[in-house]
């Protein structure tokens, strides 16, 4: 199994640490990862993205040309990652972020209106992990128990009494996701 | 799962394994793609554990003549900068190389010259392997294309140094710098004594050891022609040993291969990738990564060459270590140059689509 993901949307968004915390998962899975950030003068509101794969052979390039998934969270992402998702792919967008959807035939699409509910539930900073539930429902590459073990060694001490909480967006976020 | 399996950059494990290989020392000064190696330093705090100083210094030059300094009494000291801030080392790395004093120089790279831009370059191939201070001198320079080998290097980078007495540097780039990989750290070694300084370094000027003889003077002045001849003859006599012993590679698919890839660093994880599309097409493609960029692996380069059809250099630069392979293969078979600068990376399907321009049908 090898699994080439691209995260991307607002800076801001958490997209670099749901990869993180995506890729800690698959090490406690004995997976191989990769975590490869795009790290220029990124800013908060400027676009940011990041490059996992999660593989259970040696993982060659950490750059790619083509993904197996897109996760998708504002339109210039969608516009630039689009075209590189494998046939037999998977697009996953955000439907406050993507006013233009996306028009292959030929991938799985499917959305998640994350947004939306973490304006509802009054705390954007879950948005991520609703995002990452809606990937894990469509794409299973890890348990939800092994991203909560993976939260436990990603996060300071100090921060695991907002594990239970993050889990529990990552279990919404998987009632969430639709198929398009 | 092990305890010590983590995820890192290649930055952090960098910093983590300094302490853990018991680096006396470590003065720095931020700049990107490599501020996480002073940052994770900064959070860490080997200082309240093993004793590791880690100083924000106040410029570049300040930092390497730190190392230069603490080198000096055999401590075991290092720095780590950005292309711009490697190029401010190098009067420091050369008066180090001088007086053969052991010190560890990590440099990440990024796109130049001058400050150019902060995304990944390999354009610094030159300045660490020819070096951009004055004289006949060499640095060991050494090539980490993992996060997991930007840890294991620390620990080379200390015994070579040490066995060979000369500033060694550790050339990455910002994609290595930057990205997480599963890394499997190191156990903790002890920092060295005053005892075992003593014992290992007889040479050092730190006041240890006189009684029975004379005291250590370093000095990279020399007034005498003749003298500073002999010492510059007695340092080649060094390197010829050191190319001679310390040539470090490694071959991928590249024994039985007619077309051949070299690449370092973060180019080589990307030709890979390029090296099995093209396997699973019939070519018989194969890549050699130079480990150790100085000594660099010629001879196992002439090898090659002397079954392979032809070799494609891989860089982020202009074309710089596709000069050494040239010289390496003395036409024997063609060289092409293929390569991105300026902090542009390539994909892995670029170098595939450059890579079958060579494949003669």
């Amino acid at each position: 199994m090898t699994e080439e993901i691209i995260i991307s949307g607002f800076g801001g968004q958490g997209m670099l640490s749901m990869g993180k915390i995506l890729a800690y998962a698959g090490i406690m899975e004995d997976k191989q990862v990769s975590w490869m950030p795009a790290y220029g003068p990124e800013q908060r509101g400027g676009t940011a993205n990041v490059t996992v794969i999660v593989s259970d052979n040696p993982i060659s390039s950490p750059i790619l040309s083509q993904y197996d998934t897109a996760i998708v969270l504002n339109q210039p992402s969608l516009e630039k990652f689009e075209p590189l998702v494998k046939p037999g792919g998977t697009i996953l967008y955000d439907g406050y972020g993507i006013y233009k959807r996306p028009s292959r035939t030929d991938v799985n699409v499917y959305r998640i209106d994350a947004m939306e509910a973490a304006a509802k539930m009054s705390n954007n900073k879950v948005f991520n992990m609703l995002v990452l539930g809606g990937l894990l429902k469509v794409r299973p590459i890890v348990t939800v128990e092994d991203v909560v073990l993976g939260l436990h060694k990603a996060l300071p001490e100090r921060h695991h009494k907002l594990i239970p909480m993050n889990e529990e967006a990552i279990r919404k976020g998987m009632d969430l996701v639709v198929k398009v | 799962m092990k305890k010590d399996i983590v995820l890192l950059k290649g930055n952090e494990a960098i910093a983590k394994a300094a302490y853990r290989y018991g680096y006396d020392g470590f003065f720095g000064y931020p700049i990107t793609p490599q501020s996480e190696i002073l940052e994770t330093l900064s959070l860490d705090k080997p200082w309240e554990t093993t004793g590791m100083v880690v100083l924000q210094a106040e410029s570049e030059i300040a930092s390497i003549n730190m190392v230069y300094a603490a080198g000096a009494t055999g401590k075991c000291a290092m720095t780590s900068s950005s292309s711009p801030g490697v190029a401010l080392m190098q009067e420091g790395i050369s008066y180090m190389a001088a007086c053969e004093i052991p010190g560890l120089v990590v440099s990440v790279g990024r796109g130049g010259p001058g400050l150019g831009t902060i995304q990944p370059g390999q354009a610094d191939y030159y300045q660490a392997v020819y070096g951009g201070g004055n004289g006949d001198y060499h640095c060991i320079v050494l090539a980490p294309d993992s996060v997991q080998e930007m840890a294991d290097f620390m620990g080379l980078a200390k015994e070579l140094m040490f066995k060979w007495r000369m500033p060694l540097i550790i050339l990455s780039d910002g994609v290595i710098g930057q990205m997480m990989e599963k890394v499997v750290m190191p156990p903790f070694q002890p920092r060295r004594s005053d005892d075992e300084i003593r014992e290992q370094c007889p040479w050092a000027t730190n006041g240890l050891g006189l009684k029975g003889r004379k005291y250590n003077f370093m000095s990279s002045l020399e007034l005498d022609a003749a003298e500073m001849q002999k010492r510059n003859r007695a340092m080649t006599d060094k390197y010829n040993r050191i190319c001679e012993t310390e040539v470090r590679y490694e071959s991928y698919k590249a024994d039985d291969a007619e077309y051949i890839i070299i690449a370092y660093g973060c180019s080589a994880r990307i030709s890979m990738n390029a090296v099995d599309r093209l396997r699973s097409e019939g070519v018989k493609a194969g890549m050699l990564r130079p480990i150790t960029l100085w000594p660099f692996p010629t001879k196992k380069i002439k090898e090659l060459a002397s079954h392979c059809k032809a070799m494609l250099t891989v860089e982020l630069s202009e074309g710089q270590m596709v000069n050494d392979v040239r010289a390496a293969v003395e036409g024997e078979v063609p060289v092409s140059f293929f390569g991105r600068s300026g902090g542009v990376v390539p994909s892995p399907h670029e170098v595939y689509e450059a890579f079958k321009e060579l494949v003669k049908p």
